[in-house]
Protein backbone atom coordinates (compact mmCIF):
# COMPACT_ATOMS: atom_id res chain seq x y z
CA UNK A 1 0.00 0.00 0.00
CA UNK A 2 1.70 3.36 -0.65
CA UNK A 3 2.64 5.72 2.19
CA UNK A 4 0.86 8.59 2.67
CA UNK A 5 4.04 10.17 3.90
CA UNK A 6 6.04 10.07 0.76
CA UNK A 7 4.99 11.93 -2.18
CA UNK A 8 5.95 13.12 -5.50
CA UNK A 9 8.52 12.35 -7.98
CA UNK A 10 12.19 13.53 -7.90
CA UNK A 11 14.51 12.89 -10.56
CA UNK A 12 18.24 13.38 -10.11
CA UNK A 13 19.84 15.87 -12.89
CA UNK A 14 23.11 14.94 -13.22
CA UNK A 15 25.76 17.69 -15.35
CA UNK A 16 28.00 15.94 -17.54
CA UNK A 17 31.75 17.03 -17.70
CA UNK A 18 31.08 19.37 -20.15
CA UNK A 19 28.25 20.92 -17.73
CA UNK A 20 25.16 20.11 -19.75
CA UNK A 21 21.86 18.77 -18.30
CA UNK A 22 22.43 14.91 -19.30
CA UNK A 23 20.20 14.04 -21.62
CA UNK A 24 18.81 10.75 -19.25
CA UNK A 25 17.49 13.47 -17.47
CA UNK A 26 14.81 15.28 -20.33
CA UNK A 27 13.88 10.71 -20.67
CA UNK A 28 13.05 10.48 -17.04
CA UNK A 29 11.54 13.32 -16.69
CA UNK A 30 9.29 12.59 -19.74
CA UNK A 31 8.52 9.59 -18.02
CA UNK A 32 7.85 11.02 -14.87
CA UNK A 33 5.15 13.52 -15.79
CA UNK A 34 3.50 10.44 -17.31
CA UNK A 35 3.43 8.57 -13.47
CA UNK A 36 2.92 11.78 -12.01
CA UNK A 37 -0.72 11.81 -13.84
CA UNK A 38 -1.53 8.53 -13.09
CA UNK A 39 -0.76 9.46 -9.58
CA UNK A 40 -3.47 12.17 -9.59
CA UNK A 41 -0.75 14.96 -10.72
CA UNK A 42 1.68 15.12 -7.94
CA UNK A 43 4.90 17.14 -8.10
CA UNK A 44 7.83 16.44 -10.68
CA UNK A 45 11.19 17.64 -8.83
CA UNK A 46 14.79 17.42 -10.36
CA UNK A 47 18.00 17.61 -7.50
CA UNK A 48 21.48 19.21 -9.45
CA UNK A 49 24.24 19.19 -7.76
CA UNK A 50 27.08 22.26 -9.11
CA UNK A 51 29.63 24.57 -8.44
CA UNK A 52 28.66 28.12 -6.84
CA UNK A 53 27.15 30.41 -8.92
CA UNK A 54 25.93 28.35 -11.63
CA UNK A 55 22.04 27.73 -10.59
CA UNK A 56 21.32 30.67 -13.42
CA UNK A 57 22.36 29.31 -16.31
CA UNK A 58 19.86 26.52 -15.72
CA UNK A 59 17.09 27.91 -14.43
CA UNK A 60 15.62 29.19 -18.19
CA UNK A 61 16.23 24.62 -18.76
CA UNK A 62 14.16 23.87 -15.79
CA UNK A 63 11.44 26.17 -16.11
CA UNK A 64 10.64 25.43 -20.21
CA UNK A 65 11.03 21.53 -19.37
CA UNK A 66 8.20 22.30 -16.89
CA UNK A 67 10.06 20.80 -13.75
CA UNK A 68 7.93 21.93 -10.81
CA UNK A 69 10.30 22.21 -8.25
CA UNK A 70 14.32 22.40 -8.36
CA UNK A 71 16.30 21.28 -5.59
CA UNK A 72 20.61 22.47 -5.47
CA UNK A 73 23.09 22.34 -4.02
CA UNK A 74 25.64 24.39 -4.80
CA UNK A 75 29.07 24.53 -3.36
CA UNK A 76 32.81 24.28 -5.06
CA UNK A 77 33.27 21.35 -3.80
CA UNK A 78 30.45 19.59 -5.84
CA UNK A 79 31.61 20.78 -8.98
CA UNK A 80 33.57 17.52 -9.42
CA UNK A 81 31.32 14.54 -8.49
CA UNK A 82 32.02 12.43 -5.61
CA UNK A 83 30.08 9.32 -4.43
CA UNK A 84 30.89 9.94 -0.54
CA UNK A 85 29.58 13.93 -0.95
CA UNK A 86 26.40 13.20 -3.52
CA UNK A 87 25.28 10.34 -1.69
CA UNK A 88 25.44 12.60 1.84
CA UNK A 89 23.59 15.22 -0.09
CA UNK A 90 20.85 13.33 -1.98
CA UNK A 91 20.02 11.08 1.01
CA UNK A 92 19.32 14.39 3.48
CA UNK A 93 17.41 15.67 0.60
CA UNK A 94 15.68 12.55 -0.11
CA UNK A 95 14.96 12.36 3.72
CA UNK A 96 13.49 15.94 3.95
CA UNK A 97 11.13 15.94 1.15
CA UNK A 98 10.17 11.84 0.93
CA UNK A 99 9.20 11.58 -2.23
CA UNK A 100 7.49 8.53 -3.45
CA UNK A 101 9.57 7.55 -6.46
CA UNK A 102 13.33 8.64 -6.87
CA UNK A 103 14.81 7.95 -10.44
CA UNK A 104 18.18 8.33 -11.73
CA UNK A 105 19.87 7.77 -14.90
CA UNK A 106 21.72 4.45 -15.16
CA UNK A 107 24.93 6.28 -16.71
CA UNK A 108 28.39 5.32 -15.18
CA UNK A 109 28.17 8.12 -12.62
CA UNK A 110 24.32 6.84 -11.62
CA UNK A 111 25.08 3.66 -11.19
CA UNK A 112 27.52 4.54 -8.85
CA UNK A 113 25.49 6.46 -6.88
CA UNK A 114 22.08 5.00 -6.65
CA UNK A 115 23.20 1.99 -4.97
CA UNK A 116 24.45 4.19 -2.03
CA UNK A 117 21.63 6.15 -1.53
CA UNK A 118 19.55 3.02 -1.76
CA UNK A 119 21.37 1.64 0.93
CA UNK A 120 21.64 5.07 3.38
CA UNK A 121 17.94 5.39 3.11
CA UNK A 122 16.92 1.64 3.26
CA UNK A 123 15.15 1.05 0.67
CA UNK A 124 15.23 -1.14 -2.74
CA UNK A 125 16.75 0.11 -6.24
CA UNK A 126 15.42 -1.29 -9.51
CA UNK A 127 18.46 -0.97 -12.18
CA UNK A 128 18.51 -0.22 -15.68
CA UNK A 129 14.47 -0.61 -15.79
CA UNK A 130 13.06 -0.83 -19.58
CA UNK A 131 9.37 0.37 -18.55
CA UNK A 132 7.91 2.49 -15.41
CA UNK A 133 4.42 1.76 -14.48
CA UNK A 134 2.18 2.78 -11.53
CA UNK A 135 0.16 -0.48 -10.77
CA UNK A 136 -3.58 -0.50 -9.19
CA UNK A 137 -2.48 0.24 -5.60
CA UNK A 138 -0.83 3.16 -6.67
CA UNK A 139 2.85 1.55 -6.67
CA UNK A 140 5.95 1.85 -9.15
CA UNK A 141 6.17 -1.05 -10.96
CA UNK A 142 9.47 -1.15 -12.54
CA UNK A 143 10.02 -3.95 -15.31
CA UNK A 144 14.41 -4.73 -15.58
CA UNK A 145 16.14 -7.22 -17.78
CA UNK A 146 17.73 -10.20 -16.15
CA UNK A 147 19.52 -13.28 -17.63
CA UNK A 148 21.26 -10.99 -20.10
CA UNK A 149 17.86 -9.63 -21.47
CA UNK A 150 16.09 -12.93 -21.65
CA UNK A 151 13.64 -12.70 -18.92
CA UNK A 152 11.82 -9.46 -17.53
CA UNK A 153 10.94 -8.89 -14.32
CA UNK A 154 8.29 -6.56 -13.02
CA UNK A 155 9.70 -5.59 -9.45
CA UNK A 156 7.67 -3.42 -6.34
CA UNK A 157 9.14 -2.01 -4.06
CA UNK A 158 8.08 -1.98 0.01
CA UNK A 159 9.87 0.42 1.66
CA UNK A 160 9.81 4.77 0.32
CA UNK A 161 11.33 6.23 -1.80
CA UNK A 162 10.90 3.66 -4.33
CA UNK A 163 14.21 3.65 -6.75
CA UNK A 164 14.57 2.97 -10.02
CA UNK A 165 17.47 3.91 -12.32
CA UNK A 166 16.51 3.69 -16.41
CA UNK A 167 19.46 3.85 -19.39
CA UNK A 168 20.19 6.46 -21.51
CA UNK A 169 18.07 6.18 -24.34
CA UNK A 170 15.49 3.70 -23.29
CA UNK A 171 12.93 6.20 -23.00
CA UNK A 172 12.21 8.85 -25.62
CA UNK A 173 10.95 12.14 -25.39
CA UNK A 174 7.64 12.86 -26.70
CA UNK A 175 6.22 15.75 -25.04
CA UNK A 176 7.03 18.85 -26.08
CA UNK A 177 8.73 21.87 -23.63
CA UNK A 178 5.57 23.06 -21.29
CA UNK A 179 6.69 26.30 -19.19
CA UNK A 180 6.29 26.19 -15.80
CA UNK A 181 7.33 28.95 -12.79
CA UNK A 182 9.33 26.33 -11.54
CA UNK A 183 10.28 26.74 -7.75
CA UNK A 184 14.43 27.00 -6.98
CA UNK A 185 15.15 25.61 -3.48
CA UNK A 186 18.43 25.97 -2.60
CA UNK A 187 19.80 23.39 0.02
CA UNK A 188 22.86 23.88 2.44
CA UNK A 189 25.62 21.68 1.86
CA UNK A 190 26.39 19.86 5.04
CA UNK A 191 29.05 17.67 4.54
CA UNK A 192 30.18 17.64 7.80
CA UNK A 193 31.56 13.99 8.88
CA UNK A 194 32.11 12.94 5.36
CA UNK A 195 35.73 12.52 4.45
CA UNK A 196 36.49 12.70 0.97
CA UNK A 197 38.75 9.29 0.19
CA UNK A 198 38.75 9.32 -3.75
CA UNK A 199 40.58 11.72 -5.92
CA UNK A 200 40.17 11.45 -9.52
CA UNK A 201 44.05 12.58 -10.93
CA UNK A 202 43.57 12.78 -14.39
CA UNK A 203 41.05 12.40 -17.27
CA UNK A 204 41.90 11.27 -20.88
CA UNK A 205 39.22 11.87 -22.93
CA UNK A 206 38.95 9.08 -25.67
CA UNK A 207 35.19 10.11 -27.03
CA UNK A 208 34.61 13.42 -29.16
CA UNK A 209 31.40 14.34 -27.26
CA UNK A 210 29.89 13.36 -24.15
CA UNK A 211 26.55 13.23 -26.45
CA UNK A 212 27.52 10.36 -27.94
CA UNK A 213 26.31 10.19 -32.06
CA UNK A 214 25.18 6.85 -31.26
CA UNK A 215 22.13 8.24 -29.24
CA UNK A 216 20.87 10.89 -31.40
CA UNK A 217 21.65 8.67 -34.55
CA UNK A 218 18.25 7.65 -36.50
CA UNK A 219 19.67 4.99 -38.55
CA UNK A 220 22.75 2.90 -37.56
CA UNK A 221 25.29 0.52 -39.42
CA UNK A 222 26.55 -2.07 -36.64
CA UNK A 223 29.45 -4.49 -37.02
CA UNK A 224 31.06 -7.97 -35.64
CA UNK A 225 33.48 -10.04 -34.98
CA UNK A 226 32.43 -11.92 -39.21
CA UNK A 227 33.84 -8.44 -40.59
CA UNK A 228 37.38 -10.20 -39.71
CA UNK A 229 39.65 -6.74 -39.94
CA UNK A 230 40.30 -3.51 -40.60
CA UNK A 231 39.29 -3.66 -43.83
CA UNK A 232 35.75 -4.64 -42.72
CA UNK A 233 35.32 -1.96 -40.71
CA UNK A 234 36.30 0.60 -43.57
CA UNK A 235 34.01 -1.12 -45.80
CA UNK A 236 31.17 -0.68 -43.11
CA UNK A 237 32.35 2.65 -42.58
CA UNK A 238 31.99 3.46 -46.20
CA UNK A 239 27.87 1.85 -46.38
CA UNK A 240 27.40 3.95 -43.37
CA UNK A 241 28.66 7.27 -44.70
CA UNK A 242 26.94 5.96 -48.50
CA UNK A 243 23.16 6.19 -46.56
CA UNK A 244 23.76 8.49 -43.67
CA UNK A 245 24.52 6.27 -40.79
CA UNK A 246 26.51 5.68 -37.22
CA UNK A 247 28.78 3.14 -36.95
CA UNK A 248 28.56 0.85 -33.97
CA UNK A 249 30.06 -2.58 -32.98
CA UNK A 250 29.04 -5.88 -30.98
CA UNK A 251 31.28 -6.33 -28.29
CA UNK A 252 33.98 -9.48 -30.30
CA UNK A 253 34.52 -6.58 -32.95
CA UNK A 254 35.53 -4.31 -29.82
CA UNK A 255 37.86 -6.89 -28.57
CA UNK A 256 39.40 -7.55 -31.86
CA UNK A 257 40.00 -3.60 -31.44
CA UNK A 258 38.24 -3.16 -35.01
CA UNK A 259 36.10 -0.62 -32.97
CA UNK A 260 36.31 1.70 -29.97
CA UNK A 261 34.46 0.77 -26.69
CA UNK A 262 32.28 3.79 -27.16
CA UNK A 263 30.56 2.62 -29.49
CA UNK A 264 29.67 -1.15 -28.33
CA UNK A 265 26.30 -2.28 -28.29
CA UNK A 266 24.63 -3.88 -25.43
CA UNK A 267 24.42 -5.23 -22.17
CA UNK A 268 27.76 -4.16 -21.46
CA UNK A 269 28.00 -1.09 -23.78
CA UNK A 270 25.38 1.24 -24.79
CA UNK A 271 21.25 1.29 -25.19
CA UNK A 272 20.29 2.33 -28.76
CA UNK A 273 16.90 2.44 -30.38
CA UNK A 274 17.03 4.29 -33.93
CA UNK A 275 14.44 4.18 -36.84
CA UNK A 276 16.81 1.80 -38.57
CA UNK A 277 19.69 -0.66 -37.23
CA UNK A 278 21.54 -3.17 -39.70
CA UNK A 279 23.76 -5.39 -38.07
CA UNK A 280 25.79 -6.60 -40.36
CA UNK A 281 28.22 -9.90 -39.62
CA UNK A 282 26.85 -10.45 -35.56
CA UNK A 283 25.29 -13.36 -34.90
CA UNK A 284 22.99 -11.55 -32.49
CA UNK A 285 23.83 -13.20 -29.10
CA UNK A 286 21.53 -12.23 -26.40
CA UNK A 287 24.15 -9.86 -24.67
CA UNK A 288 23.66 -7.89 -27.85
CA UNK A 289 20.70 -7.83 -28.63
CA UNK A 290 19.36 -6.44 -25.31
CA UNK A 291 20.79 -3.22 -26.83
CA UNK A 292 19.13 -3.01 -29.95
CA UNK A 293 16.11 -4.92 -29.89
CA UNK A 294 13.92 -1.76 -29.01
CA UNK A 295 15.18 -0.06 -32.85
CA UNK A 296 12.30 0.32 -35.02
CA UNK A 297 13.35 -1.59 -37.83
CA UNK A 298 16.00 -4.27 -37.78
CA UNK A 299 18.09 -5.72 -41.23
CA UNK A 300 20.40 -7.88 -40.41
CA UNK A 301 23.63 -9.62 -43.03
CA UNK A 302 24.58 -13.11 -42.04
CA UNK A 303 26.02 -16.32 -43.94
CA UNK A 304 24.68 -18.19 -41.41
CA UNK A 305 21.17 -18.84 -41.85
CA UNK A 306 20.58 -20.25 -38.33
CA UNK A 307 22.15 -17.11 -36.78
CA UNK A 308 19.80 -15.68 -34.03
CA UNK A 309 20.05 -12.33 -35.12
CA UNK A 310 17.50 -13.73 -37.90
CA UNK A 311 15.09 -14.12 -35.31
CA UNK A 312 14.25 -10.54 -34.05
CA UNK A 313 15.06 -8.98 -37.60
CA UNK A 314 12.44 -7.22 -39.71
CA UNK A 315 14.38 -8.31 -42.89
CA UNK A 316 17.05 -11.37 -43.08
CA UNK A 317 19.43 -10.95 -45.94
CA UNK A 318 21.51 -14.40 -46.09
CA UNK A 319 24.90 -13.37 -47.47
CA UNK A 320 28.82 -12.62 -47.32
CA UNK A 321 28.33 -8.57 -46.54
CA UNK A 322 32.06 -8.85 -48.04
CA UNK A 323 30.27 -9.81 -51.76
CA UNK A 324 27.01 -7.99 -50.96
CA UNK A 325 27.74 -4.18 -49.29
CA UNK A 326 30.17 -3.43 -52.49
CA UNK A 327 27.42 -4.38 -55.08
CA UNK A 328 25.49 -2.01 -53.05
CA UNK A 329 27.68 0.63 -53.31
CA UNK A 330 28.50 -0.05 -56.51
CA UNK A 331 24.89 0.90 -57.29
CA UNK A 332 24.96 4.22 -55.28
CA UNK A 333 27.91 5.82 -57.38
CA UNK B 1 50.75 -7.00 4.09
CA UNK B 2 47.76 -6.44 2.37
CA UNK B 3 44.49 -8.11 3.16
CA UNK B 4 41.46 -8.23 0.61
CA UNK B 5 38.04 -10.07 0.38
CA UNK B 6 37.08 -10.80 -2.90
CA UNK B 7 33.58 -11.20 -3.00
CA UNK B 8 32.62 -13.74 -6.33
CA UNK B 9 29.18 -15.23 -6.86
CA UNK B 10 28.26 -18.43 -8.93
CA UNK B 11 25.59 -17.53 -11.87
CA UNK B 12 23.32 -19.67 -13.94
CA UNK B 13 25.36 -20.01 -17.82
CA UNK B 14 23.19 -17.35 -19.24
CA UNK B 15 24.42 -17.62 -22.66
CA UNK B 16 22.49 -21.26 -22.52
CA UNK B 17 19.42 -20.78 -21.07
CA UNK B 18 16.53 -22.82 -21.83
CA UNK B 19 12.91 -22.22 -21.40
CA UNK B 20 10.04 -24.26 -20.18
CA UNK B 21 6.95 -24.38 -22.11
CA UNK B 22 4.94 -22.01 -20.64
CA UNK B 23 8.36 -19.74 -20.76
CA UNK B 24 9.76 -19.71 -17.41
CA UNK B 25 13.53 -20.55 -17.35
CA UNK B 26 14.33 -24.34 -16.52
CA UNK B 27 16.35 -24.33 -13.66
CA UNK B 28 17.05 -28.32 -13.86
CA UNK B 29 20.29 -29.10 -15.76
CA UNK B 30 21.62 -25.53 -15.82
CA UNK B 31 25.20 -25.36 -15.57
CA UNK B 32 26.20 -22.91 -12.84
CA UNK B 33 29.65 -20.76 -13.67
CA UNK B 34 31.36 -18.39 -11.75
CA UNK B 35 30.43 -14.75 -12.72
CA UNK B 36 32.32 -13.32 -15.72
CA UNK B 37 33.11 -10.43 -14.27
CA UNK B 38 34.29 -11.82 -10.79
CA UNK B 39 36.97 -13.47 -13.17
CA UNK B 40 38.42 -10.18 -14.02
CA UNK B 41 38.47 -9.51 -9.88
CA UNK B 42 39.21 -12.44 -9.12
CA UNK B 43 43.22 -11.74 -11.40
CA UNK B 44 42.60 -8.06 -10.19
CA UNK B 45 42.89 -9.44 -6.54
CA UNK B 46 46.03 -12.08 -8.13
CA UNK B 47 47.40 -9.69 -9.90
CA UNK B 48 48.40 -7.41 -6.85
CA UNK B 49 49.34 -10.59 -4.42
CA UNK B 50 52.01 -11.62 -7.67
CA UNK B 51 52.96 -8.19 -7.06
CA UNK B 52 53.41 -8.23 -2.99
CA UNK B 53 53.63 -12.12 -1.86
CA UNK B 54 52.45 -11.52 1.52
CA UNK B 55 48.93 -10.17 0.51
CA UNK B 56 46.59 -12.60 1.72
CA UNK B 57 42.99 -13.30 -0.44
CA UNK B 58 39.91 -14.59 1.05
CA UNK B 59 37.07 -15.23 -1.04
CA UNK B 60 33.79 -14.81 -0.21
CA UNK B 61 30.23 -16.06 -2.10
CA UNK B 62 26.86 -16.25 -0.83
CA UNK B 63 24.95 -19.27 -1.80
CA UNK B 64 24.13 -23.29 -1.81
CA UNK B 65 26.51 -25.60 -0.61
CA UNK B 66 27.04 -26.10 -4.56
CA UNK B 67 28.94 -22.88 -4.96
CA UNK B 68 31.67 -24.44 -2.82
CA UNK B 69 33.09 -26.28 -6.36
CA UNK B 70 33.47 -22.93 -7.72
CA UNK B 71 35.57 -21.71 -4.21
CA UNK B 72 38.13 -24.44 -4.47
CA UNK B 73 38.70 -23.51 -8.03
CA UNK B 74 39.11 -19.83 -7.20
CA UNK B 75 41.39 -21.33 -4.42
CA UNK B 76 43.75 -23.25 -6.61
CA UNK B 77 44.33 -19.95 -8.91
CA UNK B 78 46.27 -18.79 -5.07
CA UNK B 79 43.56 -17.47 -3.09
CA UNK B 80 44.04 -18.26 0.52
CA UNK B 81 41.17 -18.72 2.60
CA UNK B 82 37.33 -19.61 1.04
CA UNK B 83 34.07 -18.71 2.93
CA UNK B 84 30.64 -19.63 1.96
CA UNK B 85 27.80 -17.52 3.49
CA UNK B 86 24.61 -19.62 3.37
CA UNK B 87 21.91 -19.95 4.84
CA UNK B 88 17.84 -21.28 4.34
CA UNK B 89 17.13 -17.74 5.75
CA UNK B 90 19.29 -15.70 3.18
CA UNK B 91 17.02 -16.74 0.59
CA UNK B 92 15.34 -14.56 -1.17
CA UNK B 93 18.20 -11.80 -0.14
CA UNK B 94 17.48 -9.05 -2.91
CA UNK B 95 20.72 -6.81 -3.46
CA UNK B 96 20.36 -4.36 -0.19
CA UNK B 97 19.77 -7.68 1.93
CA UNK B 98 22.27 -8.98 -0.03
CA UNK B 99 24.60 -6.34 0.56
CA UNK B 100 24.17 -6.15 4.20
CA UNK B 101 24.58 -9.96 4.84
CA UNK B 102 28.12 -10.11 2.76
CA UNK B 103 29.18 -6.84 4.61
CA UNK B 104 28.55 -8.57 7.94
CA UNK B 105 30.43 -11.74 7.02
CA UNK B 106 33.60 -9.50 5.99
CA UNK B 107 33.81 -7.64 9.45
CA UNK B 108 33.16 -11.29 11.03
CA UNK B 109 35.41 -12.83 9.38
CA UNK B 110 38.36 -10.35 8.61
CA UNK B 111 37.68 -7.18 10.33
CA UNK B 112 41.35 -5.81 9.32
CA UNK B 113 40.82 -5.90 5.94
CA UNK B 114 42.38 -3.48 3.58
CA UNK B 115 40.68 -3.69 0.04
CA UNK B 116 37.38 -5.59 -0.52
CA UNK B 117 37.32 -6.42 -4.93
CA UNK B 118 34.04 -7.25 -6.64
CA UNK B 119 33.00 -7.48 -10.23
CA UNK B 120 30.91 -4.96 -11.65
CA UNK B 121 28.12 -7.13 -13.17
CA UNK B 122 26.59 -10.00 -12.37
CA UNK B 123 25.33 -11.36 -15.38
CA UNK B 124 21.91 -13.06 -13.60
CA UNK B 125 20.49 -10.34 -12.70
CA UNK B 126 21.33 -7.87 -9.69
CA UNK B 127 22.51 -5.34 -12.21
CA UNK B 128 25.33 -3.12 -10.46
CA UNK B 129 24.60 -2.62 -6.75
CA UNK B 130 25.81 -5.06 -4.75
CA UNK B 131 29.90 -3.89 -4.56
CA UNK B 132 28.74 -0.22 -3.66
CA UNK B 133 25.67 -1.60 -1.43
CA UNK B 134 28.78 -3.42 0.84
CA UNK B 135 30.84 -0.70 0.66
CA UNK B 136 28.33 1.48 2.12
CA UNK B 137 27.58 -0.66 4.88
CA UNK B 138 31.35 -1.30 5.43
CA UNK B 139 31.81 2.69 5.49
CA UNK B 140 34.57 2.40 3.17
CA UNK B 141 34.72 4.23 0.00
CA UNK B 142 34.20 2.36 -3.82
CA UNK B 143 35.94 2.66 -7.23
CA UNK B 144 33.44 1.24 -10.14
CA UNK B 145 34.21 0.48 -13.48
CA UNK B 146 37.66 -0.17 -12.57
CA UNK B 147 39.74 -1.30 -15.77
CA UNK B 148 43.44 -1.37 -14.74
CA UNK B 149 45.29 -1.44 -11.71
CA UNK B 150 47.90 1.32 -12.05
CA UNK B 151 50.04 1.37 -8.41
CA UNK B 152 49.55 0.54 -5.15
CA UNK B 153 50.44 0.46 -1.66
CA UNK B 154 49.13 -0.56 2.00
CA UNK B 155 47.58 3.25 2.20
CA UNK B 156 46.02 3.87 -0.99
CA UNK B 157 44.77 2.28 -4.55
CA UNK B 158 45.55 3.93 -8.02
CA UNK B 159 43.41 2.84 -10.87
CA UNK B 160 41.85 3.80 -14.31
CA UNK B 161 38.20 3.76 -14.41
CA UNK B 162 36.38 3.22 -17.63
CA UNK B 163 33.92 5.90 -18.47
CA UNK B 164 31.65 6.49 -21.05
CA UNK B 165 33.71 9.43 -22.51
CA UNK B 166 37.16 8.34 -21.59
CA UNK B 167 39.43 6.98 -18.78
CA UNK B 168 39.86 8.34 -15.49
CA UNK B 169 42.54 7.84 -13.21
CA UNK B 170 41.24 7.77 -9.89
CA UNK B 171 43.19 7.61 -6.01
CA UNK B 172 41.13 6.12 -3.72
CA UNK B 173 42.27 5.64 0.17
CA UNK B 174 42.22 1.80 1.80
CA UNK B 175 40.64 0.46 3.40
CA UNK B 176 38.39 0.34 -0.60
CA UNK B 177 36.38 -1.44 -2.19
CA UNK B 178 36.63 -2.00 -5.65
CA UNK B 179 34.19 -3.14 -8.41
CA UNK B 180 36.37 -4.47 -11.64
CA UNK B 181 35.05 -3.91 -14.87
CA UNK B 182 37.12 -5.98 -17.21
CA UNK B 183 41.00 -6.86 -16.66
CA UNK B 184 43.43 -6.94 -19.40
CA UNK B 185 45.21 -10.31 -18.26
CA UNK B 186 44.76 -13.76 -19.52
CA UNK B 187 42.64 -15.74 -16.84
CA UNK B 188 45.13 -17.56 -14.77
CA UNK B 189 44.84 -21.37 -15.15
CA UNK B 190 45.32 -23.29 -11.90
CA UNK B 191 48.40 -24.89 -10.98
CA UNK B 192 48.54 -28.67 -10.34
CA UNK B 193 49.90 -28.44 -6.71
CA UNK B 194 47.21 -25.19 -6.40
CA UNK B 195 44.74 -27.77 -6.96
CA UNK B 196 45.54 -30.44 -4.41
CA UNK B 197 46.43 -27.77 -1.85
CA UNK B 198 43.00 -26.26 -2.57
CA UNK B 199 40.98 -29.50 -2.45
CA UNK B 200 42.98 -29.62 1.26
CA UNK B 201 41.69 -26.51 2.48
CA UNK B 202 38.59 -26.07 4.74
CA UNK B 203 35.84 -23.83 3.49
CA UNK B 204 34.06 -21.99 6.38
CA UNK B 205 30.92 -21.85 6.35
CA UNK B 206 28.77 -18.86 7.83
CA UNK B 207 25.23 -18.91 9.06
CA UNK B 208 22.92 -16.01 10.21
CA UNK B 209 23.81 -16.61 13.96
CA UNK B 210 27.54 -16.70 13.23
CA UNK B 211 26.76 -13.02 11.49
CA UNK B 212 24.78 -11.70 14.19
CA UNK B 213 21.70 -10.44 11.87
CA UNK B 214 17.86 -11.26 12.43
CA UNK B 215 16.11 -13.21 10.02
CA UNK B 216 13.53 -9.44 9.27
CA UNK B 217 17.05 -8.53 7.93
CA UNK B 218 17.70 -10.62 5.06
CA UNK B 219 16.55 -13.07 2.73
CA UNK B 220 13.08 -11.93 1.34
CA UNK B 221 12.10 -10.71 4.76
CA UNK B 222 14.74 -8.21 4.76
CA UNK B 223 14.43 -7.36 1.50
CA UNK B 224 12.58 -3.79 0.40
CA UNK B 225 12.24 -5.02 -3.08
CA UNK B 226 10.42 -8.65 -4.43
CA UNK B 227 9.67 -9.52 -7.90
CA UNK B 228 6.05 -9.13 -9.03
CA UNK B 229 6.00 -10.80 -12.01
CA UNK B 230 8.95 -12.87 -14.43
CA UNK B 231 8.37 -13.07 -17.94
CA UNK B 232 10.03 -14.37 -21.17
CA UNK B 233 10.83 -11.17 -23.35
CA UNK B 234 9.86 -12.61 -26.48
CA UNK B 235 11.12 -11.18 -29.86
CA UNK B 236 8.71 -8.53 -31.53
CA UNK B 237 10.00 -8.57 -35.26
CA UNK B 238 8.89 -10.50 -37.86
CA UNK B 239 11.86 -12.19 -39.13
CA UNK B 240 11.53 -12.47 -43.16
CA UNK B 241 14.40 -14.44 -44.64
CA UNK B 242 15.59 -14.08 -47.78
CA UNK B 243 18.39 -16.03 -49.82
CA UNK B 244 19.12 -14.42 -52.83
CA UNK B 245 23.18 -13.58 -54.95
CA UNK B 246 24.88 -10.93 -54.08
CA UNK B 247 23.55 -8.34 -56.91
CA UNK B 248 19.87 -9.24 -55.87
CA UNK B 249 20.59 -9.08 -52.35
CA UNK B 250 22.32 -5.51 -52.38
CA UNK B 251 18.80 -4.44 -54.78
CA UNK B 252 16.60 -5.77 -51.83
CA UNK B 253 18.67 -3.76 -49.45
CA UNK B 254 18.56 -0.87 -50.99
CA UNK B 255 15.00 -1.00 -51.61
CA UNK B 256 14.31 -1.81 -47.89
CA UNK B 257 16.52 1.20 -47.44
CA UNK B 258 14.19 3.27 -49.83
CA UNK B 259 11.11 2.09 -48.66
CA UNK B 260 11.97 3.08 -44.77
CA UNK B 261 13.00 6.62 -46.73
CA UNK B 262 16.89 6.11 -45.58
CA UNK B 263 17.71 6.67 -48.83
CA UNK B 264 16.37 8.20 -52.27
CA UNK B 265 16.72 6.42 -55.31
CA UNK B 266 19.51 6.90 -57.25
C1 LIG C 1 28.84 -10.74 -19.38
C2 LIG C 1 28.82 -10.55 -20.85
C3 LIG C 1 28.52 -9.31 -21.37
C4 LIG C 1 28.50 -9.11 -22.75
N1 LIG C 1 28.18 -7.87 -23.24
C5 LIG C 1 28.10 -7.71 -24.57
C6 LIG C 1 27.73 -6.44 -25.13
O1 LIG C 1 27.48 -5.47 -24.44
N2 LIG C 1 27.65 -6.34 -26.47
C7 LIG C 1 27.91 -7.38 -27.31
O2 LIG C 1 27.81 -7.20 -28.55
N3 LIG C 1 28.29 -8.56 -26.82
C8 LIG C 1 28.40 -8.75 -25.48
N4 LIG C 1 28.80 -9.96 -24.98
C9 LIG C 1 29.32 -10.97 -25.93
C10 LIG C 1 28.24 -11.75 -26.64
O3 LIG C 1 27.87 -12.85 -25.85
C11 LIG C 1 28.76 -12.27 -27.99
O4 LIG C 1 29.92 -13.02 -27.77
C12 LIG C 1 29.08 -11.16 -28.99
O5 LIG C 1 28.00 -10.25 -29.09
C13 LIG C 1 29.35 -11.78 -30.33
O6 LIG C 1 29.76 -10.79 -31.23
P1 LIG C 1 29.60 -11.01 -32.79
O7 LIG C 1 28.17 -11.25 -33.10
O8 LIG C 1 30.25 -9.86 -33.43
O9 LIG C 1 30.52 -12.27 -33.03
P2 LIG C 1 30.11 -13.81 -33.40
O10 LIG C 1 29.16 -14.33 -32.41
O11 LIG C 1 31.40 -14.48 -33.57
O12 LIG C 1 29.35 -13.64 -34.73
C14 LIG C 1 29.94 -13.35 -35.95
C15 LIG C 1 28.88 -13.53 -37.00
O13 LIG C 1 29.37 -13.09 -38.26
C16 LIG C 1 28.84 -13.92 -39.25
N5 LIG C 1 29.71 -13.77 -40.43
C17 LIG C 1 30.99 -14.19 -40.57
N6 LIG C 1 31.47 -13.82 -41.76
C18 LIG C 1 30.51 -13.13 -42.38
C19 LIG C 1 30.41 -12.47 -43.64
N7 LIG C 1 31.44 -12.45 -44.49
N8 LIG C 1 29.25 -11.86 -43.95
C20 LIG C 1 28.19 -11.89 -43.10
N9 LIG C 1 28.23 -12.50 -41.91
C21 LIG C 1 29.38 -13.10 -41.54
C22 LIG C 1 28.84 -15.29 -38.65
O14 LIG C 1 27.90 -16.13 -39.28
C23 LIG C 1 28.44 -14.98 -37.21
O15 LIG C 1 27.04 -15.06 -37.02
C24 LIG C 1 28.80 -10.18 -23.62
C25 LIG C 1 29.10 -11.43 -23.08
C26 LIG C 1 29.12 -11.64 -21.73
C27 LIG C 1 29.42 -13.00 -21.18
Amino acid sequence: MPNQEYSGILIYAQLTREHYIHTVFYELLDKAKELSKKLGGVDVSAVVMLKKGLIEKYKESFQNMGVNKVFYFEDDVLDEYSAEYYSKLLTQLAQKITPEILLIGATNQGRDLAPKVAAKLHTGLTADCTELDINDDGQLAATSPTFGGQLMATILCKNYPQMATVRPNVFKVRTTDSYTDTEFICCPTDLAGIEKNTQLIEFTKTIENTINDLDTAEIIVAGGKGLKNEKGFELLNEFAKSIGATTAASRSAVEMGLAPQSIQIGQTGKTVRPKVYIACAISGAVQHTVGMSGSEYIIAINTDKDAPIFDIADTGIVGDFFEIIPEFLKNRH
Amino acid sequence: MIKIALCIKQVPDTTDIKWTEHNTIQREGVESVINPYDVYATEFALKIKSQAPDTYITVFTMGPEQAKDMLRKVLALGCDDAVLISDKKFAGSDTWATGLTISKSIEKIMPDFDLVVCGQFATDGDTAQTGVIIANFLNIPHVTFVKELTEFSEKALIVTRQMEDGIEKVRVNLPALVCIMKSDFEPKRALINGIIEADRKEIKTLTINDIGLKPEQTGIKGSPTFVKRAFRNLPSHNAQKYFLDPTESAKLLEEKLTSLGVIKNA
